[in-house]
């Protein structure tokens, strides 16, 4: 379970709390109006942002002195998933081994993660061939070696066209459908989160709301969401 | 020193050296090990293939039994203040081509060593009396032209008053640049500044050293160059031209005497000696004439060189002692800088 | 790695400024001279500055709005001299300028006596021959930087050419013209070559001149020492006068856009856009080519020492370009990733310290601090390396530190939530990612450092010269033709060096 105690997180102007419990193999669609604090709210998780106050921890253990790269998390930016000038399949083997040196095992694996996102043969290319949803591609393929138990997506698919969109969100759930990876997906879409997401955190005017579950929150929304939704 | 007035051609010898030196050090570090080797730092012109340096070589390293080598290291003046550069770090064992204007600051660096005894018989026009410095030839300052000059200024208010262009040396670095600071303050005292001044529009361009102002005056960037009355025995004997010559100048001709010594840091004390006495034999000076273009310091048994009675020889000689040269050249420096840079 | 680079950065400019400063106690008076090489330094730069920025404007203008054959070519030309050696351009310089120049050979023609190059002006058109192509990239970009659609409402509006001044351009002209103006000011103050190549004599003696020959003429180290306290104050004072009209950055990108302008249609504009495009083109390129025309001949042939001054100038170019690798990256590095960006920047702008230091200041202070232990001499070849790295390191930074900037913005947060190691980082992210513009810092500095004829001159042996070195002395025995076959060769040796590296950074370097 992730845990999240009063937490306070203050940026210039801008302040953020939030409290609430994340149960293991959730999957999250983290939705509200932009300037809320969505995005504001995976960085901290992410522990790209340095906490005001309160706690943070996931099956007991707190994570808040963890860096980045030893929290159990895996994550997909809006932009900039991948290193332009490394091949497709090093920018896949970085989910492995962050120095790059692999084992013909590991090797193997990084083409059957490539494989399982409908990428095999495409090791050897470099980004700047890739189309923006085989861009997306390879950065589902790299979180799926990193193998960690949480994995926030920030708006990973915004660019993508509302096909394509679907397309990858069908291949997300296809993905992590068997496994109990915990998903926290920053959107800014209600579609998106009913498509893929159990549960919802609204975010909006600073304030994180606590967990709901989507079918519940949809068809009775509180105050702040039927703002949203308009 | 400078009159060396061959056409600027050679890079200068040691230069040429310098490769095959490199190449060779190896073998000759096992070969030669047992040669000492006497390094003479000189002016460039000196070193040039038309200089005296090659000959001199020759000569001196056929009685010597020792590897000579020049090193061209600036000229005249600048050659001093290169050797308190390097001060006791020097590898010099004899500096060849400071002058009689030089003397008196040169000893007060301390950085040279007496001379073991000479008996040479000068043939300076002045009494040579020096426990340090050798003389090795001598020579008058005047400002050199060619052919096709009409009215050539017989003086320095002439040539003031005149819209001739000329080079000249800069005396913070060369002899020949010191010695015309010399002239003018011993032919005209307090005035000095005055003539200056009147000159300051005739200047084309101060260079470092002799070499670079016969070069451009030669070249035709300028009516005149400042050099010596023995520069036109150069194109008359060497190049068989009788066009250029020197312009005599009323007021007198300032004298230069060119000298050697030996530092005292030098590892090569007996060769350095034998070498300033073999400077002011016989051979060393029949060498001189004919390529420095100055007159020897100790007449050869042969006498001067045909084509030298054709030089003009002052009618008025002038010179400020050795002793008195020091306090005299800084006062005239600053009027120099002072009236030159306004 | 960052704090030491500093460290050695900072001894370079203040640790010689007070070895120098101690020498020069107890000899606290400039004589005449010294002062009229004060005036003329200023008088010079000044000069220079105004002449370059006066003929900026209307060549930049031209080229903003016209669209014609070979534009980008002079465009790409305006930034050659940048790399190229100061004894090149001079040799160029005289054969068109000197006496027996070009120029002087026309005018014979119409019986018109020859011209001199050697004093004040031959100074200044040295200076505004580098200096010109410089103003007129910075006045160029602030034209670009008006917004076409500004130009479009103007046009819909009937502006005349007088109110398209008013209105547009001279906003831009007094936002961009104080700053190139005192960029390059800065540069001529500490300008030593072309002084020491066409001052002529006492009236045209900089204060960098003075130092050196305070140095190499009289041994005077006391005065020297002096010389360079006063250039150490100059140049600190037009550098924090500099500081208040913010300098250009002279690195920019995308000036192949041809601004439209409705309202320059008229023949006037076109005749004198075209004339002062010419006279431009003429005067930056004719220099060059009589180094060409007049080197070509003797190139092949040179004399062996030239060959051998090659030799040593490609191992300062090399070396100097590793140093600046060494002094660049960690200060770079250390500047973007220090937690407060201010202290950060403050980092940054000790590496911008050399561009007002002077070379022979820190010269000087250098052979102060060693010459009672070893032959200065034997110092020439690595100080030069040490000097002309520091004296590239402001163009690197410049070119670094953004880089470093962006890719820690864009990659930073994905190479730690990875838990890359430092040097995995360094290895697989900051590296490749910089290769553009460190090829691009390494191919200037090796240009740079190629041509340069400063510092060495200081310390010199001339059995040991460098290739410029050996240039000035061919000039100075007034052997033209070998001078200009051994400036053809420093030329292409310089520009080379530039591509080869500039171009190793590009390749290979996707995205």
């Amino acid at each position: 379970m992730l845990q999240v105690k009063g937490l306070k997180i203050q940026q210039g102007d801008f302040a953020l709390g939030a409290s609430f419990d994340v149960p293991l193999g959730a999957h999250v669609a983290v939705i509200g109006p932009s300037g809320g604090g969505k995005s504001t709210l995976l960085a901290a998780l992410a522990g790209f942002l340095p906490l005001k106050e309160g706690k943070l921890s996931f099956q007991s253990q707190s994570l808040v002195e963890k860096t980045p790269g030893e929290r159990p998390i895996s994550m997909v930016f809006q932009d900039n998933n991948l290193f332009p000038h490394l091949t497709v399949g090093q920018n896949v083997g970085l989910g492995l081994r962050p120095d790059l040196k692999l084992t013909e095992a590991q090797k193997t694996d990084v083409e059957g993660a490539l494989k399982r996102v409908g990428l095999s043969g495409y090791s050897a290319r470099k980004p700047s061939a890739l189309s923006g949803g085989q861009i997306a591609r390879v950065a589902l393929a790299r979180v799926l070696l990193q193998n960690k138990p949480l994995l926030l997506l920030d708006e990973p698919f915004a660019a993508l066209g509302p096909a394509l969109k679907v397309e990858m969100l069908e291949l997300l759930k296809e993905l992590i459908v068997d496994s109990d990876i915990t998903l926290l997906m920053v959107s800014h879409d209600p579609d998106d989160a009913k498509r893929i997401a159990s549960h919802v955190i609204l975010v909006a005017e600073g304030t994180a709301h606590p967990l709901a579950e989507v079918g519940k929150i949809f068809s009775n929304p509180p105050e702040a969401l039927k703002t949203y939704l308009g | 020193m400078y009159s060396s007035r061959y056409p600027p051609v050679a890079l200068k010898d040691e230069e040429m050296k310098y490769l095959t030196i490199a190449a060779g050090l190896v073998m000759a570090t096992t070969a030669h090990a047992d040669t000492p080797v006497l390094n003479v730092y000189t002016y460039d012109s000196f070193t040039s293939e038309w200089g005296p340096g090659p000959a001199v070589e020759a000569a001196f390293e056929e009685v010597c039994g020792c590897d000579l080598q020049f090193t061209a290291a600036g000229d005249g003046a600048a050659l001093l203040a290169r050797l308190q550069l390097e001060g006791a770090h020097t590898d010099a064992d004899i500096v060849l081509g400071l002058d009689n204007n030089l003397v008196a600051a040169a000893t007060e660096t301390g950085l040279f060593a007496e001379h073991a005894p000479l008996n040479a018989e000068y043939a300076l026009p002045i009494e040579w009396d020096d426990s340090v410095f050798v003389p090795f030839d001598w020579g008058y300052f005047a400002f050199v032209h060619g052919e096709a000059l009409e009215d050539v200024p017989a003086n320095f208010e002439e040539l003031a008053a005149s819209d001739l262009k000329i080079v000249i040396q800069d005396p913070r670095s060369s002899t020949p640049g010191l010695g015309l600071l010399m002239w003018v303050k011993a032919a005209y005292g307090d005035r000095a500044p005055e003539i200056w001044a009147g000159l300051s529009d005739n200047i084309v361009t101060v260079t470092p050293g002799w070499w670079e102002a016969y070069s451009m005056f030669l070249e035709g960037e300028a009516d005149m160059a400042l050099s010596y009355t023995t520069s036109p025995a150069y194109h008359l004997i060497a190049e068989e031209d009788g066009t250029k010559a020197s312009a005599p100048f009323d007021e007198g001709h300032y004298m230069q005497i060119e000298v050697a010594a030996k530092l005292a840091s030098s590892d090569q004390s007996d060769l350095a000696d034998q070498f300033l006495e073999f400077m002011t034999g016989e051979e060393f000076q029949t060498i001189i004439p004919t390529t420095n273009w100055m007159y020897p310091a100790v007449t050869p048994a042969e006498g001067l060189p045909a084509g030298f009675e054709t030089l003009n020889t002052p009618s008025i000689s002038l010179l400020t002692p050795a002793a008195e040269a020091g306090t005299v050249r800084d006062a005239a420096l600053e009027e120099w800088l002072s009236a030159l840079s306004q | 790695m960052g704090a030491a680079a500093v460290a050695l950065l900072l001894f370079l400019t203040f640790g010689t400024l007070i070895a120098v400063a101690l020498q020069s106690e107890g000899v606290a008076r400039l004589s005449a001279a010294d002062w009229a090489a004060v005036r003329f330094t200023l008088l010079q730069a000044f000069l220079s500055a105004v002449v370059s920025v006066a003929l900026a404007i209307p060549v930049a203008r031209g080229l903003a709005r016209r669209q014609f054959w070979g534009r980008s070519l002079l465009i790409t030309l305006l930034g050659a001299p940048f790399i190229l050696p100061v004894v090149v351009a001079i040799i160029g310089l005289i054969a068109v300028f000197g006496r027996t120049g070009v120029l002087s050979d026309a005018l014979a023609i119409f019986g018109l006596p020859p011209v001199q190059i050697y004093g004040l002006h031959g100074v200044v058109l040295a200076h505004v021959f580098f200096n010109l192509p410089l103003a007129t990239r910075l006045f160029l970009q602030g034209w670009l930087s008006i917004p076409a659609e500004r130009f479009r409402l103007a046009a819909s509006l009937n502006f005349g050419p007088a109110d398209m001044r008013r209105v547009l351009e001279y906003p831009m002209l007094r936002k961009v013209g104080p700053g190139a103006f005192m960029l390059i000011f800065l540069l001529c103050m500490t300008s030593f070559a072309v002084a020491l190549t066409l001052g002529g004599g006492p009236k045209a003696t900089t204060v960098e001149l003075a130092i050196y020959q305070a140095f190499r003429f009289d041994f005077d180290l006391s005065k020297a020492a002096l010389l360079a306290m006063v250039q150490f104050g100059l140049c600190a004072a037009i550098a924090i006068a500099a500081f208040w009209v913010t300098l250009p950055a002279s690195m920019g990108v995308g000036l192949d856009r041809v601004t439209q302008r409705w309202d320059a249609m008229r023949t006037v504009s076109k005749i004198s856009d075209g004339a002062f495009l010419s006279t431009a083109a003429v005067f930056l390129l004719l220099p060059l080519m009589m180094v060409v025309v007049r080197g070509a001949p003797t190139v092949l042939t040179l004399p062996g020492p030239v060959w051998a001054s090659v030799g040593r100038s490609l191992i300062v170019a090399f070396a100097s370009t590793v140093f600046l690798v060494v002094l660049a990256l960690p200060i770079a590095i250390w500047s973007t990733t220090l937690k407060r960006r201010s202290v950060g920047a403050m980092v940054e702008g000790m590496g911008y310290l050399t561009i007002a230091a002077s070379p022979l200041v820190i010269g000087t202070g250098l052979f102060i601090i060693s010459f009672r232990y070893v032959n200065p001499a034997s110092l020439a070849l690595p100080v030069t390396i040490l000097v002309n790295a520091a004296m590239s390191l402001p163009f690197a930074l410049r070119s670094l530190v953004p880089s470093l900037l962006d890719i820690e913005q864009n990659y930073g947060r994905l190479s730690s939530s990875l838990g890359m190691s430092v040097w995995s980082k360094m290895r697989l992210v900051v590296l490749p990612r910089l290769k553009r513009p460190l090829g691009f810092s390494c191919g200037l500095s090796a240009a740079l450092s190629m041509g340069d004829l400063g510092v060495i001159a200081l310390f010199s042996d001339p059995s040991q010269g460098t290739l410029p070195l050996m240039i000035f002395r061919l000039m100075g025995a007034y052997r033209m033709d070998d001078a200009a076959g051994a400036a053809l060769l420093l030329l292409l040796l310089s520009l080379s060096l530039f591509w080869l590296f500039d171009r190793g950074g590009r390749t290979n370097a996707a995205g």
